[in-house]
């Protein structure tokens, strides 16, 4: 099997005294831990009562462990794994959303989050006010905003119905509308989870030629997914979790390969009893 | 534009750098404010989008409050009270103010989740804009307060210019008891339920509807350590009464509209980052 670790994958990268300047994302020892409460004590009486009888208890989960990597400044770096592998959780501790319980996360660069598109979108509130209120979130500035509205309009080919309210909008619009808005403005670091379903075909390859470039202009980007040829096309190197640990680190091919043979050596013993 | 020189030299964000949550959050929050004045704007906005009264809503819930408690008790407190309407009505704004904008904290923090677990934004974020969208709809009823005054005949005096300070105590107040309640309520939801109750105890236990006087000295003593008491007091001084409020009645309101604030601010900036754990 090829699944074995090299823990010489593991290690630092290369140039590992020029890489403290040239990271833009570097994770040392990442460990992030949930906790769950056994029996789901959602109400302050049920506790009390469990409490006073000593029958609170906790079930860990340990989302990430020990997880270290870094993404250099420009790379495109992929991230592959099964479902509960820790592959969003560690999207959302390098966003900042999720601080970690165990070890460091430093990120170099401002981040602009591609994780669900429109999550920022009120169904009430027309285009125009929507686009406002996304960028925003981004951190934007209403004048950067003016700057760029006409621009986001126009890839987003929705200049028709900038005034109507957003619940008037099919999936698709709203899809449109969200990526225009997040990549309005070249970020230093994109985060993606998961394939780029956005709109029909014609809208899809604006959207992978947009982040082409932003590719070629710099911007760093870590990617979640689970399409093997998208992997290998887009991204440098890439990282395999499984079950919250880093289970390989090297070329994207070579991640890609060892992760999908993994999973057809699985497949393969599941037919077999 | 960015340089992106200089944004890719500087650490942006290093999760070991931790500086004391209290006074890092007041740093943050001052940083998106431009954030909390959108989610204002598009809480008013949607408020009043889809309804024939607009703005009138705002307006409808004290107002017919006003009416049924006059026509309720104004005959009870005839004595006590002349110009009943203005004495409930200046009450019960800032009664509304308080609850409507303690509540509203924790229900935009649960509302806001969606949004909290997937892009990073300060924690008090959603406290702070229901904060700011309780400030609008009571200026909103202040300038019905004044047409009621007028109506009545409830002189309108400059001491009036006195508001700002109870407004001000008031608000303190009003995030401090939200951003405590909304730290309880990211571990058990029915607290949200139980400060429904608090909530409506605390509003019989306010002179809201009748004067403090006809209550026995003892419940009146008790009744100072009840925040809402030197705050409704204060509000309402210079608009039922004319007259600047009394210092020793501002002194306590700001008293507790301190302890509060300090109270409810750190208790929710230290737990914050377990609270996005839990949403």
């Amino acid at each position: 099997m090829v699944t074995e670790t090299r823990t010489g994958d593991v290690r630092k990268p290369p140039l590992a005294t020029a890489a403290e300047t040239s990271d833009a994302i570097r994770v040392e020892n990442l460990s992030v831990r949930f906790r769950i409460p056994q029996e789901r004590v959602s109400s302050l009486k049920e506790f009390a009562i469990r409490r006073f009888r000593n029958r609170v208890s906790f079930r860990e989960f340990w989302a990430l462990q020990d997880v270290t990597l870094s993404v250099r400044r420009g790379e495109t770096f992929g991230i592959v794994g099964r479902n509960g592998a820790g592959k969003s959780t560690l999207l959302k501790v390098i966003a900042r959303v999720l601080r970690p319980t165990a070890g460091r996360v430093r990120v170099h660069g401002r981040i602009v989050p591609l994780l669900d598109i429109g999550a920022g979108f009120h169904p009430e509130l027309t285009g125009r006010e929507n686009v406002r209120f996304n960028a925003t979130l981004l951190g934007r500035s209403p004048a950067e905003i003016d700057h760029a509205f006409a621009d986001i309009v126009a890839f987003s080919e929705l200049s028709g119905f900038m005034d109507a309210p957003l619940r008037t909008y099919s999936s698709g619009m709203a899809a449109r509308l969200g990526f225009a808005v997040a990549t309005a403005w070249k970020p230093d670091l994109l985060l993606v989870d998961e394939t780029l379903a956005v709109g029909d075909e014609g809208f899809r390859a604006k959207c992978q030629a947009r982040l082409e470039g932003f590719r070629r202009q710099g911007t760093t980007m870590v990617w979640v997914s689970h399409d093997r040829n998208q992997m290998v096309a887009l991204c440098d190197r890439a990282v395999w979790l499984d079950g919250g640990r880093v289970k390989r680190i090297g070329p994207s091919a070579e991640v890609a390969d060892a992760y999908a043979n993994s999973k057809a050596g699985d497949e393969y013993e599941e037919t077999r009893p | 534009m960015d340089a992106p020189h200089m944004a890719s030299t500087a650490c942006t964000y290093d999760s070991e750098n931790r500086p004391p949550a209290f006074f890092a959050e007041m740093a943050e929050a001052w940083r998106y404010r431009a954030l909390i004045r959108q989610l204002v704007e598009r809480d008013i906005k949607v408020r009043y989008k889809r309804s024939i009264l607009g703005i009138g809503w705002t307006l409808l819930n004290p107002l017919l409050m006003m009416a049924v408690l006059t026509i309720a008790f104004s005959q009870l407190f005839k004595f006590q009270i002349p110009f009943y309407p203005v004495y409930v009505f200046s009450g019960l704004i800032l009664w509304l103010f308080f609850s409507q904008t303690s509540a509203a904290a924790m229900s935009q923090l649960i509302w806001g989740s969606h949004l909290m677990t997937r892009i990073y934004l300060p924690r008090t974020t959603f406290a702070l804009s229901a904060l700011g969208s309780g400030l609008v709809n009571l200026l909103f009823s202040l300038a019905a307060l004044i047409v009621v005054m007028l109506i009545t005949g409830v002189p309108v005096r400059p001491a009036m210019l006195w508001l700002p300070l109870p407004i001000l105590l008031a608000a303190m107040t009003a995030l401090g008891t939200g951003l405590f309640f909304s730290t309880l309520a990211s571990w058990f939801t029915d607290v949200v339920d139980m400060y429904q109750i608090l909530l409506s105890a605390l509003y019989f236990l306010t002179p809201i509807i009748y004067p403090l006087s006809v209550l026995s000295e003892d419940l009146q003593w008790a009744l100072r350590f009840n925040p809402m008491v030197h705050l409704v007091e204060a509000f309402r001084a210079p608009i039922y009464e004319g007259r600047p409020p009394d210092a020793a009645t501002l002194g306590l309101a700001s008293l507790f509209a301190v302890v509060s604030l300090v109270i409810g601010w750190s208790v929710f900036t230290s737990r914050a980052d377990d609270i996005v754990y839990r949403l």
